[in-house]
């Protein structure tokens, strides 16, 4: 039997065991997630963020929207029914980072795309009270100010490093699949061919410029949204 | 001028103790900037017009800035100073690297506090809960705390005791282990290297594990297994009695660590994330029950035949009852990683209720026991400058504490029943506005709360500042003050 008194005297020793012990539950947890090929569900729809809703994706992380809101439906009677289809794993895949939330001070986002318009959302960032009357979120109307995204190209360039296959096309066509997605009238076949089901819209009823809000609201609008869920079959997604 | 006073038990070794006044005055300032954000925060979700319609105090950007202060900058000082002070009189040698290297893990500590709050502020953010400074604070915090493993490992290494005291193992394990989950979690790719934006090397369901087992695991080495050294030391020094079991400090430290690293995914139950993993997670949740609970019983039992002194030494209540509230949350913590409780409990303030009893009741009571214990010493003062004072701030502390985590258990619970509640017809009985509304009342009690806990705190700043000036409060007997009152 090893005596204790060998790490109580050997610094080093201590050290190596503390960092062995400390090591072996993230290992046996977080490896087998990229081994295990049913961790993520084969799924129809999936596909990266447009560079709008990027954007929008952005400036949800940027005001802790995540503090207060989940995007995680659990798989219980009650969350279905007032939020939807319980979450999959595939849906979150392109999420770096994942936005699941630990908190509801706020409902569940996961899939509030479609739930609403165009115009409530924007309404309801400018002064939620005003259509929420119980709600205690902060107004969000400083949000109608210009987008910065003169950049773009380079976020979609940086996701890709670190796995989101962006396509060398959609990082060239970044720019101008923004606007466009903005802009009513735009052409949108390329947008549409690179991004299905992308909302296409002035989100913020200002066509003058792109603004933070039309990004953020375009973000919102499609949360949930891709997965196409007639052809989902639990079995066959996780491979049993 | 104070080497004289704190020279070692040999009389031959100068303890570096300039840096500790350091990081105790650091720790005082930066805990009270904490409970204020915390309580403005509290009185933004009972009252949303606090927000101001600003961006730089929505409740969004301010929550981090109070999770971040209270943990790592008030809760960071405490265990970098303290640290040093413990690590210095039981190895008998003073820190490895001298002065100058101390100096510069206390201020590049404090610019990545700095680093980290103004780029809150600003919307600068990872997204990641209690990870959120970008990536270069986090590469600074980095290099600041692979000097301060070399400082508290060379310290060690040029000890004149043979035995390396228990406090140091609780310190080592949480200095190391910071590292190792501060370094993987924070893996990421900047847009441009002279920006702040980066996207985590991380996505989806591995993302949210790998974060959870950093998140969950800062409760865990932060703010367990750092603040379990300081009671292994001061508990016993205060109480003037050895530790009561040697053994079962050996078995609770090893067990600890080892099982405190699987319970990450408790905070993903029922998530997308693979049941196998959720189930491991719930089974290490609750066998961490034991270890958590031979540390309690190891420092509570220290006072065996010195309980009476918790009537006349209010910063040894502090310690004490710090350890009674670390027992009721490590209690609590395995019961809502139960799988069935974790389903009504998740989501709602049962969480924060509980994140709180441990962060006020544990962690914050552990630090003022040892900042007033440590203070009087560091400055060459006898005692605090009022026990009386330390006194009222335990108790206004204490009230502060129940009515917060009990408006939290009741609002977290009704709301958690009632998302889940169905009428007769089989109808979802409330919508989510109406559950937010009934949260409003527990919203203000808490929020009083917390006042009545940053009172306290104030009260400890005016009796710090009076025990440096080196004032002793005129003593008010109570035959004086019985006399009086006849």
């Amino acid at each position: 039997m090893i005596r204790h008194e060998v790490f109580e005297k050997n610094v080093l020793l201590l050290l190596v065991g503390i960092l062995i012990v400390v090591a072996i539950g993230g290992l046996v947890e977080i490896v087998p997630l990229y081994t295990i090929e049913s961790t993520i569900e084969k799924v129809d729809g999936m596909r990266p963020y447009s560079p709008l809703e990027l954007m929008g994706r952005n400036i949800y992380i940027r005001e802790g929207c995540y503090l207060c809101h989940s995007q995680q439906i659990r798989p219980f009677r009650d969350e279905v029914e007032r939020y939807g289809h319980y979450s999959l794993a595939a849906e979150s895949m392109y999420d770096h980072p994942f936005q699941w939330g630990s908190k509801r001070t706020g409902p569940d986002l996961a899939r509030v795309g479609g739930k609403y318009s165009n115009d409530w959302h924007v309404a309801h960032l400018d002064d939620p009270r005003s259509v929420v009357p119980e709600s205690v979120m902060p107004t969000y109307a400083f949000l109608n100010r210009p987008l910065h995204y003169d950049d773009i190209a380079d976020h979609l360039r940086t996701l890709r490093i670190v796995g989101v296959p962006y396509t060398d096309e959609e990082i060239a066509d970044a720019k101008a699949d923004l606007e466009a997605q903005a802009k009513p009238g735009a052409d949108t076949t390329g947008l549409l061919a690179r991004y299905p089901k992308a909302k296409i819209g002035d989100f913020d009823g200002n066509p003058d410029s792109i603004t933070e809000m039309d990004a953020l609201v375009a973000y919102l609008q499609m949360l949930g949204t891709l997965v196409d869920f007639t052809k989902y079959n639990p079995d066959y997604a996780t491979g049993k | 001028m104070n080497a004289a006073t704190n020279a070692g038990a040999a009389g031959a070794t100068p303890y570096d103790d300039d840096v500790i006044r350091l990081f105790m005055i650091a720790a005082v300032f930066w805990g009270i900037a904490g409970f204020l954000a915390g309580v403005y925060i509290a009185l933004e979700l009972a009252y949303p017009a606090l927000n101001l319609g600003l961006e730089w105090t929505s409740f969004g950007r301010l929550r981090p800035l109070h999770t971040s202060a209270v943990i790592f900058a008030f809760g960071g000082n405490v265990l970098l100073g303290t640290s040093f002070y413990v690590v210095q009189r039981t190895c008998r040698a003073s820190l490895w690297g001298g002065p100058a290297l101390a100096s510069f893990v206390f201020w590049g500590y404090q610019i990545f506090i700095v680093l980290a709050a103004s780029g809150y502020l600003m919307g600068i953010t990872q997204a990641r809960e209690y990870a959120e400074p970008e990536w270069y604070a986090d590469l600074w915090l980095t290099i600041v705390w692979v000097v301060y493993l070399a400082i508290f490992f060379g310290t060690i290494v040029k000890r004149k005791e043979p035995h390396i005291y228990v406090a140091n193992w609780f310190y080592l394990a949480f200095i190391v282990t910071i590292a190792m989950l501060h370094v993987v979690n924070n893996l990421a790719v900047p847009v441009s290297f002279l920006g702040t934006k980066s996207y985590s090397a991380f996505a989806g369901v591995r993302d949210a594990m790998t974060q959870w087992w950093y998140g969950h695991n800062a409760v865990g080495f932060f703010l367990t297994a750092g603040f379990l050294g300081l009671m292994y030391y001061f508990v016993p020094k205060r109480a003037d009695r050895p530790i009561y079991s040697y053994r079962l400090s050996i078995i609770h430290f090893w067990a600890l660590i080892f099982l405190y690293i699987w319970a990450g995914p408790h905070h993903l139950h029922y998530t997308a994330l693979p049941e196998w993993t959720q189930t491991l997670g719930m089974t290490f949740s609750i066998m961490l029950w034991m270890p958590s609970w031979g540390g309690m019983i190891n420092g509570l039992m220290t006072l065996s035949g010195a309980w009476d002194k918790l009537r006349t030494d209010p910063v040894l209540r502090f310690m004490v009852v710090s350890v009674g509230f670390y027992g009721m949350s490590t209690f609590e913590g395995p019961l809502m990683s139960i799988k069935s409780v974790n389903a009504l409990s998740h989501y709602t303030d049962w969480t924060i209720g509980h994140v709180h009893s441990g962060a006020l009741g544990w962690v914050a009571f552990v630090s003022f026991g040892a900042i007033y214990f440590l203070l009087p010493k560091l400055w060459g003062r006898k005692e605090v400058y009022s026990l009386r004072l330390v006194s009222y701030h335990f108790w206004i502390a204490t009230i502060g504490i129940v009515l917060y985590i009990t408006a939290m258990w009741v609002s977290g619970i009704m709301q958690g029943l009632m998302w889940r509640s169905y009428d007769s017809l089989g109808f979802l009985e409330y919508s989510f506005a109406e559950t937010v509304a009934a949260m409003h009342p527990f919203y203000v009690i808490r929020a009083l709360g917390g006042l009545c806990f940053l009172a306290g705190a104030f009260i400890m700043v005016y009796n710090l500042w009076r025990t440096a000036r080196g004032d002793v409060e005129a003593p008010a007997p109570l035959a004086a003050a019985a006399a009086a009152g006849r």
